[in-house]
């Protein structure tokens, strides 16, 4: 998740667009959908799976990537980029010291 | 991730694990799902040609003066009509007319017929056949024989340009649904011309020590059309689009060939184990028929979902999936008999949201002729 003035930008990583294989849809919430961390918000539909998306932080969506409805392999292609999911306003910035920076990820996969 | 040390594998794991394939636990099987993606092997096979390894099939071998009577018994199709070298799909049924599963029988002889089953049924099938040859005492006898066999099945319009380099047998001379038996890379093989994808298609059966070496041949002599190694993820998106059955879902215990509406050549001119449960069942009006749909709202309609005609529970999908060659979103599913006809608006019930989708004939695809 990026993060900039209040608000964060959440996606998925590499190495879950990689498990996931060949993504074919994203089902997504609207502008204005409270979102709580830990919670399902949506979900990322592979050819095989559906795998739920879970809110790292606590706040309200502002904006949904709407380019996912037509080209859901933006997921695969840009997960750090051009496949972003949703920004979120943070009601609780806070929470941010939780999460796992990119180096504990990493550690965490067992790269 | 851990072998669990009780899955099964075929002569070719060490292949698909060296290539870097994604394995799955398959019905006991440690098979690979995808190597380099779902969707891009799934067009290598529809524009190309494709490899698979399904050696996890199971083959059941009948042989004797009475092999033709428990073969013909056993199953429910016209085996009377095969031919030398011809093959034919076929149910083998329980009493109560569900399946036990669906098979290929193979003519060798009149006195030899080789059955090609299911992977995750081949003890059960083996164990139902040697049941009825006891019960009838036919003369003959059945060899559970998958130990004996790897199998490999080249599919795609190129496939035929591909084994050919291979063999001398003249493979324009094997039809569609016949076989014939002769060398390819220089060891016994079994060349038929069925498949699981509605493409071209040849399967191979060979010795589980030549496994390897044909793998890699057909590797190489494929590199200049584009081969690519597929696995189950490919297979599935393509025999849903041909609208063929897979055991567990379309077919099943519960689940009788006429609601299947699978099985056209049903034999009712002869005896066969199932018979008087399939004759009740035709006799009535259906209740429920398997029909094709395709998704209208966005979603997709994936196995064992709910689905609803005119706001009533009605039906359930058997296999759903998107598919990349027709770029929507399909399924099979049972439905009432009056609904499951072309062009009826139905709901699918995906997550907690009613999604339209409109009936569809079967299959889905077929290929240019």
């Amino acid at each position: 998740m990026l993060v900039s003035e209040g608000a964060g930008t959440i996606g998925i990583t590499d190495h879950a667009q990689s498990e996931l294989g060949d993504i074919v849809y994203v089902d997504l919430p609207k502008p204005g959908t409270k979102i709580e961390q830990g919670a399902s918000f949506g979900s990322v539909e592979s050819v095989k799976a559906v795998s739920d998306i879970y809110a790292p932080v606590t706040g309200e969506i502002l904006e949904v990537n709407e380019s996912l409805a037509s080209a859901p392999e933006k997921l695969n292609q840009e997960p750090h980029t051009g496949g972003w999911l949703v920004k979120v306003k943070l009601t609780a910035p806070d929470e941010i010291g939780k999460l796992l920076t990119a180096a504990e990820y990493q550690e965490y996969i067992g790269a | 991730m851990s072998l669990s040390p009780e899955l099964q594998k075929t002569p070719l794991n060490g292949v698909h694990r060296a290539s870097g394939a994604r394995m799955v636990d398959f019905g006991g099987w440690d098979m690979p799902v995808q190597y380099s993606g779902i969707i891009e092997e799934h067009h290598a096979v529809r524009r190309a040609v494709g490899l698979f390894d399904v050696s996890h099939m199971g083959e059941i071998e009948i042989r004797g003066p009475q092999a033709f009577d428990l073969v013909g018994y056993a199953a429910t199709s016209a085996v009377g009509k095969l031919a030398v070298g011809q093959a034919q799909y076929a149910g083998l049924l329980y009493e109560h007319g569900g399946f036990v599963d669906d098979i290929l029988i193979y003519k060798v002889s009149d006195e030899h017929y080789f059955l090609c089953v299911n992977a995750s049924n081949q003890e059960k099938d083996y164990g139902h056949i040697a049941a009825l040859q006891k019960e009838k005492g036919f003369n003959c006898t059945v060899e559970f024989a998958s130990a004996r066999y790897a199998q490999l099945a080249v599919q795609g319009p190129l496939a035929a340009s591909v084994v050919q380099q291979l063999t001398a047998v003249d493979l324009k001379a094997i039809r569609y649904y016949r076989f014939a038996d002769g060398e390819v890379i220089g060891v016994q093989a079994r060349i038929a011309r069925t498949g699981y994808t509605g493409e071209d298609c040849f399967e191979l059966f060979v010795a589980p020590e030549h496994a390897e070496a044909l793998w890699s041949a057909i590797m190489e002599a494929g590199a200049g059309h584009g081969i690519k190694p597929c696995g189950l993820g490919a297979r599935n998106t393509l025999r849903l689009e041909a609208g063929m059955a897979l055991y567990g879902h379309e077919i099943g215990p519960a689940i009788n060939p006429v609601e299947a509406g699978l099985l056209r050549n049903i034999d009712l001119s002869k005896d066969f184990c199932g018979k008087p449960a399939v004759e009740a069942c035709a006799a009535q009006p259906l209740k429920r028929k398997l029909c094709g749909i395709e998704m209208l709202g966005r979603g997709i309609a994936r196995d064992g979902y709910e689905m609803y005609v005119d706001g009533a529970a009605a039906g359930f999908v058997t296999s759903g999936s998107p598919s990349p060659t027709l770029n929507k979103n399909i399924a099979m599913c049972y439905l009432p008999a009056a609904v499951a006809e072309p062009g009826h608006t139905v709901q699918v019930l995906i997550r907690g949201q009613q999604v339209d989708a409109v009936t569809a004939p079967l299959p889905f695809y077929k290929r240019a002729k």
